[in-house]
């Protein structure tokens, strides 16, 4: 009797997981006929925004809008277009803020700059401090080497 | 003392920086268009009152035109409705409409239903030319110039207000008469 409660627990957790599994699935297009093809899909919508839910991919928004860019990108690397060619379509049409992944430009090049250069600046001043506490401890030593006290 | 004033300076420095990005940071629902100052995107759509005459971006050339993206699916859309008609009765400019992923019988009983404050109608029934609009969320208007560039985009709601501040002045900025 015992048993048979564990079963049907387990049974049912396996169920939940596989219906767990099918809700993750929202994107329900059959998958290219070329395997490279479907790996290249599935990047790319993986790296492209839904603009609608802004923090979901193309791939896992259930959002209307989101299945119309989905078969877009499809068709386009169907008719043959490279990523950055369907990139490009969909930087044309939403901006820059679809690509999960900004492009460096000279806008945004300061951004991309700055963690060097502010390692530089600290690399520096910290340079500065150690130099002069070292000149500090040179001097204190050259006035006990110099004239001893007691 | 004054070992402290530097840093102590550049952490306000820093923050004044922080609160003020903060502050300025723009709606993130509200993106802007790549499209502005371009040419308005080529489409033919079938039109909703009359099938033997399609709608096509040729139509917005030649004078200026409101574009509404729209849809009977779409709450804001019933709350903008008013605005259209009001902007209709100005008579300034034409609003051509573009009916996004909608069903026509639909869109017609709406229309029977509230009055019809546009000229032409597209319908766009798998969304591709609202696509090419860079459309993400109905309602969105769009200002055309009479060249037929994109000037000015507003995201939801258009209301009156909105229309006044920032449709009209850019049409009467424009020079010569009808331009």
């Amino acid at each position: 009797m015992r048993r048979a409660g564990w079963v049907g627990a387990l049974a049912l957790l396996c169920a939940g997981l596989l219906w767990a599994r099918l809700a993750v699935a929202v994107d329900t297009t059959p998958p290219l006929p070329d395997p490279q093809l479907q790996q290249r899909y599935y990047e790319l919508t993986h790296e492209l925004r839904c603009m609608q839910c802004q923090s979901e991919a193309l791939a896992d928004s259930q959002v209307s809008l989101a299945a119309d860019l989905r078969l877009q990108v499809r068709e386009l690397l169907l008719a043959g277009q490279s990523d950055d060619q369907i990139r490009d379509h969909m930087v044309a049409r939403y901006g820059e803020f679809i690509l999960f992944r900004p492009r460096m430009t000279w806008r945004n090049a300061w951004l991309w700059a700055a963690p060097s250069l502010l390692m530089l600046v600290g690399g520096w001043v910290a340079w500065r401090i150690l130099r002069a506490r070292s000149r500090l401890v040179d001097d204190e030593s050259g006035a006990d080497g110099d004239a001893p006290e007691t | 003392m004054n070992r402290f004033l530097l840093p102590l300076a550049a952490f306000a420095v820093l923050l004044v920086v922080l609160v003020v990005g903060l502050k300025r940071a723009p709606d993130k629902s509200i993106l802007p268009s790549p499209l502005i100052g371009k040419p308005v995107p080529q489409f033919t759509l079938p039109n909703l009152f009359d099938s033997s005459k399609p709608l096509s971006s040729e139509a917005l050339k030649g004078h200026w035109s409101l574009v509404n993206v729209w849809g009977t699916w779409c709450v804001e859309c019933r709350a903008e409705h008013e605005t259209l008609l009001q902007i209709k009765q100005q008579a300034r400019v034409p609003i051509i409409g573009i009916d996004w992923k909608d069903q026509d019988e639909d869109a017609m009983s709406w229309l029977a239903q509230l009055g019809n404050p546009y000229e032409r109608i597209g319908t766009d029934h798998d969304g591709r030319v609202a696509i090419d609009w860079g459309v993400y969320g109905a309602p969105e208007s769009f200002l055309i110039s009479p060249a037929g560039t994109v000037v000015y985009k507003h995201i939801g709601a258009l209301t009156l207000q909105v229309w006044q501040q920032e449709f009209l002045p850019r049409i009467s900025a424009a020079p010569g008469p009808g331009a």
